[in-house]
């Protein structure tokens, strides 16, 4: 068991960032500014191959989304998944503290960056999630 | 016909829908015995083999080939989701083009029936929380970060145009899956051909809104296969092959290119598009030009982007096209006359060439009740997921 097991959080994700004010974190090439959540060895869009790590908006508008009623087994239903563009990134995440339902949920919301417990592990260590809730 | 032109000499597909009697090996077989047939050649006149089975274990050409005649000609086993049996059929094409052969045979077959939502995986039970894969995480991401099910990915697909250009309700999405439900009712090969209304389209099942069950293609078994020509091996062949060989004037596959979103939801558009202007430039035919358009319908969602990705309609228009009625069997531009994937089914592989030979029914002037009278030029189109998108324009034969 490592040092790191009495850490009493740890993020769904790596590129989300816990703290005070959780946001998420993208890989961004630093020749043509696409932005990655996720590793890379070289820039899709350019070939460049450095990257820096920049902070993205936790603000932003929904600019599609389904409401999941059928899903894999485990996967509690009904959840909305959607695309946030926070200013003019575009991040994948579940619209939360919201009913789910097309009337309640709609095109071009404003939506900003929301954190929830996931439940803690045999180690005591609780992983957060995120998502986006209404404004 | 000039030399360096090619054709579809012979094409078939099975019937979609349940095969439990048949494995995939059968129905590919069959498939590829009906296309010889057609085409009036046998295994021995092939020089190449290209084929597909997405949930097969990666042979299913050499077991083609032992199922119907080893001749020992070279084999690809292709693999490119729901655009495989396009890309097989492209493996193919290029084969002749680059001069190896003058004739190859193409193959899609899948097993599907039964087989419950595509693109789900179980997700992980954890008592510890370690960050693992490519980003990280402690436990699974679908149903937590957004849907990695085709359903709900494709729903989004449609909901971004309706964001973009307004109009794409709820009902719209469930009038196209009422039209293509009303197409399939006359096409005997495809796996469910029940009209149904639009209360019930709406009122069915919701799997992912705004895509209802009957708005879902149909997971089912089938196979699809054509045999290709070369035009100088054509001349050679009967009167009789040239005037029922269909002319492929375009053949295309694309995949994605970089788009800033296109690694958080699919971007579905910007290669069917790049694919689409090839393939008008390749032919030398403009959308207008076409008399009818079998395309990716995967989920009613899909469908509307395409029509403008295939600019049937100006940018932006889908939405005021479909409410023209012009993809209605009797409207200017008919689409997925067959029934498409919602109701003719969605045998994975075997797609890419099913749609094709529905083209080469109408050209041909064989599709008994459904033809539309007089077709000339008809498009077919499949995309599949990650992404890989085909796209084939094909030409009555001149004869
Ligand atoms: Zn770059």
């Amino acid at each position: 068991m490592s040092t790191e097991t009495t850490l009493s959080q740890v993020p769904h994700v790596g590129y989300l960032q816990l703290g005070v004010r959780p946001h998420l974190v993208a890989n961004e090439c630093t020749q043509c500014k696409a932005r990655y959540f996720d590793r890379r060895n070289a820039c899709a869009s350019c070939f460049g191959s450095d990257f820096v790590k920049v902070d993205i908006p936790t603000e932003g508008v929904v600019r599609s989304f389904t409401i999941v009623t059928f899903a894999s087994p485990g996967i509690p239903v009904p959840f909305v998944a959607s695309i946030v563009d926070c200013g003019g990134t575009s991040v994948r995440g579940n619209i939360i503290n919201c009913e789910p339902t097309p009337e309640k949920v709609h095109l071009g919301m404003k939506v900003r960056l929301a954190t929830f417990t996931m439940g803690a592990d045999d180690n005591g260590v609780e992983a957060i999630g995120f998502g986006f809730e209404p404004l | 016909m000039a030399a360096d032109d090619i054709y579809i000499l012979g094409i078939t597909m099975t019937k979609f829908g349940k095969h439990p009697d048949k494995d995939t090996v059968d129905l590919a077989a069959e498939a590829a015995m009906g296309a010889l047939k057609d085409a009036q050649v046998s295994m021995g006149d092939m020089g190449i083999l290209a084929a597909g089975c997405l949930m097969g274990q990666g042979s299913i050409g050499q077991q083609i080939q032992k199922q119907i005649g080893q001749t020992g000609i070279p084999v690809f086993n292709v693999s490119n989701a729901c655009a495989t049996g396009a890309t097989a059929l492209r493996t193919a094409v290029m084969a002749i083009k680059a001069g190896e052969c003058d004739m190859g045979l193409a193959v899609g077959v899948e097993k599907l029936a039964g087989v419950g939502l595509l693109g789900a995986r179980p997700a992980q039970a954890t008592k510890e929380w370690t960050p693992s894969g490519r980003f990280g995480a402690v436990a699974g991401t679908d149903g937590r970060i957004g849907t990695d099910n085709m359903p709900g990915t494709f729903a989004q697909v449609g909901m971004e145009y309706g964001h973009k250009y307004g109009g794409a309700t709820f009902e719209l999405f469930a009038r196209i899956a009422e039209k293509n439900h009303a197409h399939s009712t006359l096409n005997p090969l495809a796996a469910y051909t029940k009209r149904m209304t639009l209360e019930e389209i709406m009122n069915d099942v919701m799997i992912a809104y705004p895509n209802t069950r009957s708005m879902c293609s149909a997971n089912c078994d089938g196979g699809a296969a054509a045999v290709v020509v070369s035009g100088a091996k054509l001349r050679t062949l009967s009167k009789e092959q040239q005037r029922r060989a269909v002319k492929v004037s375009a053949s295309v596959l694309t995949s994605d290119p970089y788009q800033e979103a296109c690694q958080v939801l699919p971007d579905v558009n910007t290669l069917t598009r790049n694919a689409a202007k090839k393939a008008y430039e390749q032919a030398g035919v403009s959308p207008e030009d076409l008399d009818l358009v079998e395309l990716h319908d995967c989920f009613a969602t899909a469908e509307l982007v395409h029509y403008d990705n295939l600019m049937l309609c100006p940018e932006g228009g889908a939405v005021d096209f479909f409410n023209s009625g012009a993809t209605w069997r009797d409207g200017s531009t008919p689409v997925n006359v067959s029934g498409g994937l919602e109701s003719k089914g969605h045998p994975i592989a075997a797609t890419g060439i099913a749609n094709i030979w529905e083209i080469c029914h109408h050209l041909r002037g064989e599709a008994g009740d459904r033809q539309i009278e007089g077709a000339k030029v008809g498009l077919a189109h499949v995309i599949g997921l990650a992404s890989a998108c085909g796209v084939h324009i094909l030409e009555k034969s001149a004869l």
